[in-house]
C-alpha cells in the first residue's frame, strides 16, 4: 500500500477506536452534552432578561449561535483527555513503536471529534429551537454556518491535542483546558455584546477569535449584520488548525510516557 | 555488522539534563537468543529500550536493530520489532480482540489477516474466552498476556520486553514466565529488562548488568553467579562451640573453606541440588546438631554488592534524583 493509503487507513483505524470507546464511557458523553444545555437554560431563563442585545428581536437569537461556538470549541476536549490518558497508560509508546503514520494518532482523534461535534450541533440547535430560537437566514447560509462550526471545532481539537500531549494526566489536561481556555470564551461576544464591557476588556474581546466566530455564526444563522466576520472566522479556523497541527505533531514525535 | 547479530549498540550515550541515563553502552545480542538487561530502577534500562525501539534518539553512539540504524532507518525498523511490558499498554475500553485487531491494522497486515491473527493469539495466550470482554475487566496477569500478544501480532523477528512482570504478584509472575518461555521466546530475538535476577536467570540466555548507564558485567547466569560464589548454604548450629568441626565436615561441598558469621556457618555451594540433605548427613556423621539450615540463592543484591560494592537500595536512593531529572528531561 502507498504511504498516503497507509496514513489514511491508520487514521481511520484510530478514529474507529475512539468512537468504539464512546458508548463504553457514557459519563464522557453526558458531561459533554449536559453542561452546554444547562448553560443554555441558565442564560436564556436566568440572565437573558437582564441582557440587552440591540439589533436582535430576542436574546435567544443572540445567545444560541454564541453558545454553539463555545460548545463546539470544547468538543475537542475529549482529544485532550484521551491523549493524556494514552500517554499515562503507555499507549503512545506502543503506537510510536509501530510502523504507522506519525500523524495518525492525532488525526484519528481529531476526526472522531468531528463526528461527536456533529451530534453536539444537533443537540444544541434542538435545545435552541425548543427555547425559542429560529434560523432567520437562507438554507445556504445555515449550511455554511454549520460547516464553519465543524471547521472551528476541528481547529480546537488540534489545540486540545497539544494540551493533552503536554499533560501527564487527564486531571492536568482538565485544569489546563478550564483555566487557560474556558475564560477566553467569556471575554468575548459569546454571551453578551462587547460594547457593555470596560474599554480594556472590550478591546481584547473584539480581537478574540471567539468573538469573530460567534459574530460570523450570527451572520450565518440569524442574518445579523456581521458579514465581514465570516471571512475572518474561516481564516481563524484554518490558521489555528495549521499552527496547532504542526505544533502537536512535532510534540507527538518526541512524546514518551513517564 | 555480522548478519547473525540482531541487536547491536556502540557507545550509546543519552543525557537528560545533567543526568547520564546511558553512559556508553555496548550490547550485542545474537539472533534467536534472549538477553536479560538487569539493573535497579534508574539504571538506564528503559532508556536503552526506548532508543532501540525508536522512541528516543541517542545523543551519540549508534545502534542497529535487525541491521537497521535506529535513527536513520527508524521507519523500516519499526516493522521488525514488537514492544511490550511496563510501559507498552493496551486500551482498557476496547475488548482484547479489538486491541489485537487494531495493532494488526497498524502494522498494515490487512483487515482479514489481522482478525485471523488476533483470534489465533487470543487462543495461544489463554484469552480466547475473555477476547470479547472489555480489557478493563481483565486481571493484571491477563492484561500482561494481552500486552505480550500485541507485541507478537506481526510476528516480529525482534521483541522487546520492558520489565514484563513488574507490579505482578508472585503467582502471576511465575505464570507469565511460563508464557514468555513457551509462547514468546520461541523464535524471535528477545531483549528483556528486569530488576530481578531470578527472572533474568530463568528467561535469559545471557545477562548484561547495567548500573548508572553503564554495563558493568556480562555473561550467562552461571558465569555471573560464579563471580559472586553461586548458591550459598547457611547452617545455624545447636551448639556454637562446634563451629570448627562443622566447617571441616562441610569443606567438600564448596570450592573454598567455609566461613562463619554470628555463629552461622556459611559456604558457597559447588552443586545446589541435594545440598541440604548432604550437609545434614555430613554433620550427623560428626555428631553436630543442626538448629536451622537453608540454601540462599544469590539475589540482585548479591550481584550488586559484589560488582559495585554497594547494595541495590543505596543505588536506587542515589538514582532517585536522577530518575526525577530524567523525567523532567523527557517532558
Amino acid at each position: 500500500m502507498s504511504q498516503l493509503g497507509n496514513s489514511v487507513s491508520d487514521t481511520l483505524v484510530l478514529a474507529k477506536r475512539n468512537l468504539q470507546r464512546i458508548p463504553r464511557q457514557p459519563d464522557l458523553l453526558t458531561g459533554y452534552t449536559i453542561q452546554p444545555v444547562m448553560f443554555t437554560l441558565l442564560f436564556v431563563y436566568v440572565f437573558g432578561g437582564a441582557i440587552a442585545t440591540p439589533g436582535y428581536d430576542d436574546y435567544v437569537d443572540f445567545l444560541i449561535p454564541g453558545i454553539v461556538v463555545q460548545t463546539i470549541a470544547f468538543g475537542g476536549f475529549t482529544t485532550a483527555l484521551g491523549l493524556s490518558d494514552d500517554l499515562r497508560k503507555g499507549l503512545i509508546d506502543r503506537f510510536r513503536s509501530l510502523p504507522m503514520s506519525r500523524g495518525a494518532v492525532l488525526a484519528g482523534r481529531t476526526f472522531s471529534d468531528v463526528f461527536l461535534n456533529s451530534i453536539s450541533l444537533v443537540i444544541m440547535f434542538g435545545v435552541g429551537l425548543l427555547v425559542g430560537f429560529s434560523f432567520l437566514s437562507s438554507p445556504g447560509e445555515v449550511a455554511l454556518g454549520l460547516f464553519l462550526m465543524l471547521l472551528f471545532g476541528y481547529a480546537f481539537s488540534w489545540v486540545f491535542a497539544l494540551v493533552g500531549l503536554n499533560s501527564s494526566s487527564p486531571e492536568t489536561a482538565n485544569a489546563l483546558g478550564f483555566i487557560a481556555i474556558f475564560p477566553l470564551t467569556f471575554a468575548s461576544s459569546i454571551f453578551v455584546p462587547t460594547a457593555t464591557m470596560p474599554s480594556w476588556l472590550e478591546a481584547f474581546a473584539n480581537v478574540n477569535p471567539f468573538s469573530t466566530v460567534s459574530d460570523a455564526a450570527r451572520a450565518l444563522f440569524v442574518g445579523a449584520p456581521h458579514g465581514d466576520d465570516v471571512w475572518g472566522a474561516f481564516a481563524w479556523a484554518i490558521g489555528i488548525t495549521i499552527v496547532f497541527a504542526f505544533l502537536s505533531i512535532s510534540r507527538y514525535r518526541r512524546a514518551v510516557s513517564n | 555488522m555480522a548478519s547473525d547479530v540482531a541487536i547491536e549498540t556502540h557507545e550509546l550515550l543519552k543525557h537528560f539534563g545533567e543526568v547520564k541515563a546511558l553512559d556508553g553502552v555496548d550490547l550485542s545480542v545474537p539472533q534467536g537468543t534472549i538477553l536479560g538487561l538487569l539493573g535497579p530502577n534508574g539504571a538506564g534500562k528503559t532508556t536503552a529500550v526506548r532508543i532501540l525501539t525508536t522512541l528516543l534518539a541517542p545523543d551519540s553512539g549508534s545502534a542497529r536493530v535487525a541491521g537497521l540504524d535506529v535513527v536513520k532507518q527508524a521507519a523500516e525498523l519499526r516493522a521488525q520489532i514488537g514492544l511490550a511490558g511496563q510501559y507498552a499498554a493496551v486500551d482498557e475500553n476496547l475488548t482484547g480482540f479489538e486491541n489485537l485487531e487494531m495493532v494488526g491494522r497498524l502494522y498494515h497486515l490487512g483487515k482479514a489477516p489481522s482478525r485471523k491473527r488476533s483470534s489465533e493469539l487470543l487462543e495461544r495466550f489463554d484469552l480466547a474466552d475473555a477476547g470479547g470482554r472489555l480489557v478493563r475487566t481483565y486481571s493484571g496477569g491477563m492484561r500482561r498476556r494481552l500486552d505480550l500478544a500485541a507485541a507478537l501480532v506481526a510476528r516480529p523477528p525482534i521483541v522487546f520486553l520492558d520489565e514484563p512482570t513488574t507490579g505482578l504478584d508472585p503467582r502471576s509472575r511465575i505464570g507469565l514466565w511460563e508464557t514468555i518461555e513457551e509462547r514468546v521466546a520461541q523464535g524471535p530475538t528477545v531483549l528483556l529488562t528486569t530488576q530481578y535476577l531470578d527472572e533474568a536467570d530463568r528467561l535469559a540466555d545471557s545477562i548484561a548488568v547495567i548500573d548508572h548507564g553503564k554495563v558493568i558485567a556480562e555473561g550467562t547466569s552461571d558465569e555471573l553467579k560464579d563471580r559472586i560464589g553461586g548458591e550459598r548454604l547457611e547452617v545455624r548450629l545447636e551448639d556454637g562451640t562446634q563451629i570448627e568441626t562443622a566447617r571441616d565436615a562441610l569443606r567438600e561441598l564448596s570450592a573454598e573453606q567455609p566461613w562463619s558469621e554470628d555463629g552461622v556457618v556459611k559456604l558457597s555451594l559447588l552443586e545446589d541440588r541435594g545440598a541440604i540433605a548432604e550437609a545434614v548427613r555430613k554433620l550427623d556423621a560428626v555428631a553436630v546438631g543442626v538448629d536451622d539450615i537453608a540454601v540462599r540463592r544469590p539475589t540482585l543484591d548479591d550481584v550488586f554488592l559484589q560488582l559495585t560494592g554497594r547494595p541495590v537500595e543505596e543505588a536506587e536512593a542515589e538514582d532517585a534524583g536522577g530518575e526525577e531529572a530524567a523525567r523532567e528531561g523527557q517532558a
